[in-house]
């Protein structure tokens, strides 16, 4: 729960609502900046009780790039994935992982298990309770050592740097 | 000129979109247990709705005059769900504890029988 004394107390989610509402209404016009300007204030203090501490933004450009380069392991990650399914003499090699989380909060863990069910070959299968360990599902990997380096470096290390620091 | 090489890429993004989605759901329909269904739709339908979605915008775009955006926000919401649909779909599964490949490497705390209490559910998975 977010702390109620303020008047603007998530102003990142409150731009994003602008953002939704003008592409909603798909049309810029000073009208509709005020309606969306209202909605985007009212509708993060009516719903303040419902949200998690909002994550510190601590680096815009890291955060771009990561992005940048989520966007890309997604369409790697489909022409593997369609690959895999339509050759017919696929030799698949399942795995269940488990990732031994080094990241704390809630918010950069949810980013991370998301971006792992995205990206290439990966489901994340459960968040243990203890918030410590990550169960993933891979669908054609050859040893669990390579996966969790490249998983470390390549989306945690960057999402840690973004948010926890 | 321009206007046929812009027919030429809207059409093929609306073949790649209709064929990812397309492999999609046949990976959903052939592969072997179910945490494997489950790679599938999260990922190449994903790439096809969004390729859809891109064809969508640069047709309105230019045919109906003025930019056309909303399918953004389609693409941000498919982004957004499907991780988390399939996660829960995947904890199911376990919870379940769901048959799966014995070639599968790993073996989850969560899938071992002394683990559990006895199946919750009366439509066992594991019932031949």
């Amino acid at each position: 729960m977010i702390p109620a004394q303020r008047w603007l107390p998530t102003p990142v989610l409150s731009i994003l609502l602008l953002v939704v509402w003008l592409l909603l209404v798909n049309e810029v016009s000073v009208g509709h900046l005020l309606l969306g300007t209202g909605l985007a204030i009212v509708i993060p203090l009516l719903t303040r009780r419902f949200w998690d501490v909002q994550p510190d933004i601590g680096n815009a450009f890291k955060l771009l790039r990561f992005f940048l380069r989520v966007v890309g392991d997604i369409i790697v990650a489909n022409l593997q994935v369609a690959w895999i399914i339509i050759n017919p003499w696929r030799r698949t090699r399942p795995h269940f992982v488990e990732y031994p989380l080094t990241l704390e909060k809630r918010f950069t863990i949810t980013m991370l298990a998301s971006t792992i069910t995205l990206t290439p070959g990966t489901v994340s299968a459960n968040v243990r309770m203890d918030g410590k360990t990550l169960l993933i599902h891979a669908l054609d990997v050859e040893d669990d050592e390579t996966l969790i380096r490249t998983i470390r470096e390549r989306y945690e290390m960057p999402l840690k740097e973004i948010f926890e620091c | 000129m321009f206007y046929v090489i812009l027919e030429g890429l809207i059409s093929a993004l609306l073949i790649a979109g209709g064929l990812f989605a397309f492999i999609g759901s046949l990976g959903m329909a052939h592969l072997r247990d179910f945490f494997m269904r489950l790679h599938g739709p999260t990922k190449a339908t994903t790439l096809g709705i969004g390729s859809i979605l891109i064809a969508s915008i640069i047709y309105f775009s230019i045919i109906g005059g003025g930019t056309h955006l909303q399918e953004l926000l389609i693409t941000i919401f498919l982004f957004i769900t499907a991780p988390v649909s399939a996660h829960l779909l995947a904890k199911t599964g376990l919870h379940q504890r769901l048959k799966y490949l014995d070639k599968t490497r790993g073996k989850p705390v969560e899938l071992l029988e002394e683990e559990q209490a006895e199946t919750p559910v009366m439509h066992s998975p594991n019932r031949e």
